[in-house]
């Protein structure tokens, strides 16, 4: 037995206020305790179980990019509230407050810089923004990704995490998928690679747009992807759900992704894959 | 008669008291005054609850069952209608309907939701709620429409795409995100009309059109209400609020520019005079054809793709 097992036993009957956040990490998927330290050396990963843990883009681009390297792009600008929204708290008031948790502006990023040395842009969705949710802010940034892509002369890369649309947006949510997926097709006119990277959890309408869009489609490992909620399927057909339903691995089998990639595998399988898919013109 | 909703027991109640009074009438009473003041007063009532629906009652209009479905449009505004079956993958979905028509002199391809309008049919046509095949079988009829220069009209009326095991297992959101993109790429006149509900993915892979008509009593949302209820709310029973304020109705569409045009309903609804609903729906689809018949290929895909790249944007 490890010593690293044996103080994780003891550490179990501690209780959890006693335990220092910044020493131990409890794992969500087996609750075994893990040094932090050593969860974030194995980039947010549990060692004991090979849970991927969601995170947002300012534990991403140093994991991602070479270093010094990555140049955060400005988010364009959108209307907030645009239906002047108010469920059992004002829109404008949930957007304040996510913005004070996550010191992000809305809920996609988009980051230039160099992959295993190949230049690329990167849309980066954190799920801790409203669950990644897709209003008309993520629109516009995915649309201006894109947009700095093709003046570069590179891929556009995404890292999807969404529950789906922005219900506060209404209508105008649902219209960032065909908005979305015209950048795509530009992109594509201008002969450049459109590659998915589908992390926890990718669903509803960013499922249904441009996360199955991809020229390539990667996912992390247990990533819950699909198009609707499994609640929601559950109450329709009265039926319980198969194991692993909806994860990485079920979509992988099923013929919807290219391959699910190891956390700490990604930056190197996507230097290859940018390598590879890049016009031959230019190569010469 | 038609079935009466909930806000609508005044006239209900009314309706009958008539009904009753024309069956007494063969007791040689002379009662015909005494209907046509009652009818003139139904008449008015049911034009005031239409003029002010709120935007769940609007709801339940476009959900009502004896409003007309996808082949009942077919029927009232094509002519030489050849369905078209098949995603040549897996299966044909009876949720989705597509086919070759006429409408006047103007060849195109007709595609939408269909719901059922009965039990069976119901079953039959799995409320409308399309599968991958449905959406991969209108990929499969957009591109061909595009090779021979064929118009495309869709009439939109699910309340989602389908949420099953199965359906994501053979890719529901792939299939959506491809239909749409078989939208957004053709180089032919698209024009989608909302004809009863507009929900969320499952409409919007028919809809992203050159044109956007919407019935004046259709919804459209991201969401259904109970959806968005029950997750902001965090109860069902909040569906009308949830409605108000996600600002579904024709009105909020066209002023948020998602929609170009609304196609007037006859008083009460579609359901109650199926025949000019039908009408109206003809006309408008006409004269936007008329309109489009003029542009060039690139000019309508690079039109459409200008239209969905502003929405939600900042003014100016
Ligand atoms: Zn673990």
């Amino acid at each position: 037995m490890s010593w690293i097992h044996r103080v994780r036993n003891a550490i179990s009957s501690i209780a959890k206020r006693e335990t220092p956040d910044n020493l131990w990490h409890k794992c969500k998927a087996c609750n075994q305790m893990v040094f932090c330290k050593e969860w974030e050396e194995n980039l947010f990963v549990c060692p004991k179980c090979d849970h991927h843990d969601r995170i947002g883009a300012d534990k991403r681009i140093p994991m991602l990019f070479d270093p010094g390297s990555a140049e955060i792009l400005p988010s364009p600008r959108a209307p907030e509230d645009p239906l002047k929204f108010k469920d059992t708290k004002k829109y404008v008031d949930r957007i304040k407050a996510a913005r004070n948790a996550t010191g992000e502006h809305d809920a996609l990023i988009n980051v230039r810089g160099t992959i295993a040395k190949h230049r690329a842009v990167v849309g980066i969705q954190d799920f801790a923004f409203m669950g990644g949710s897709m209003g008309v802010g993520v629109g516009e940034a995915f649309v201006s990704g894109v947009e700095a892509a093709i003046a570069d002369a590179c891929p556009y890369i995404i890292f999807t995490a969404a529950g789906g649309a922005r219900m506060q947006e209404g209508i105008l949510s649902l219209m960032q998928m065909p908005k979305a997926t015209v950048a795509i097709a530009r992109l594509r006119r201008a002969g450049l690679p459109y590659i998915v990277v589908l992390t926890d959890p990718t669903t509803g309408g960013v499922t249904a747009s441009y996360a199955m869009l991809g020229d390539v489609q990667l996912a992390e490992p247990g990533a819950l992807i699909g198009f609707a909620g499994q609640r929601v399927i559950e109450n329709t057909i009265r039926e319980k759900l198969p194991d692993g339903f909806q994860r990485a691995e079920y979509l992988l089998d099923h013929g919807m992704l290219d391959m699910v990639v190891e956390r700490k595998d990604l930056r190197q399988r996507l230097g290859l894959l940018i390598d590879y898919l890049t016009p031959q013109r230019e190569a010469a | 008669m038609v079935s009466f909703l909930d806000f609508e027991k005044q006239v209900a109640t009314l309706d009958e008291r008539i009904h009753e009074l024309r069956a007494s009438a063969s007791d040689g009473v002379d009662i015909q005054s005494e209907i046509d003041k009652l009818e003139a007063k139904s008449a008015k009532m049911l034009s005031d609850i239409y003029r002010k629906l709120t935007p769940w009652q609007k709801t339940q209009v476009a959900r009502h069952p004896e409003r007309p479905h996808f082949k009942d449009y077919v029927a009232g505004i094509f002519e030489d209608f050849v369905p078209l079956a098949g995603d040549r993958a897996f299966a044909d979905d009876h949720a989705i309907i597509g086919g070759l028509a006429r409408l006047g002199t103007r060849k195109l391809l007709v595609i939408g939701h269909e719901k059922g309008d009965d039990t069976a049919s119901r079953i039959k046509h799995n409320f409308g709620m399309g599968k991958p095949e449905g959406y991969r079988k209108a990929i499969r009829l957009m591109e061909l429409a595009d090779r021979f220069g064929l118009p495309v009209v869709s009439l939109v009326d699910t309340s989602g795409a389908f949420p099953g095991i199965q359906a994501e297992e053979r890719g529901q959101a792939e299939a959506i995100a491809r239909s749409t993109q078989a939208c957004l790429e053709l180089k032919v006149p698209m024009i989608a009309a909302i004809v009863g509900e507009g929900g969320s993915g499952g409409a919007i892979a028919l809809a992203a059109a050159n044109r956007v008509l919407m019935f004046e009593h259709a919804v459209y949302s991201v969401i259904s209400p109970e959806g968005c209820a029950s997750i902001l709310w965090r109860t069902a029973e909040k569906a009308a609020d949830a409605a108000t304020a996600m600002q579904v109705t024709a009105d909020d569409l066209k002023r948020l520019g998602v929609v170009d045009r609304i196609v007037p309903e006859p008083i009460g609804g579609a359901h109650r005079v199926r025949s000019v609903a039908i009408a109206a729906l003809k006309k408008a689809l006409g004269e936007e054809l008329n309109d489009l018949a003029g542009k060039t290929p690139d000019a309508l895909r690079t039109e459409r793709e200008e239209k969905y790249l502003a929405m939600g944007q900042l003014a100016g």
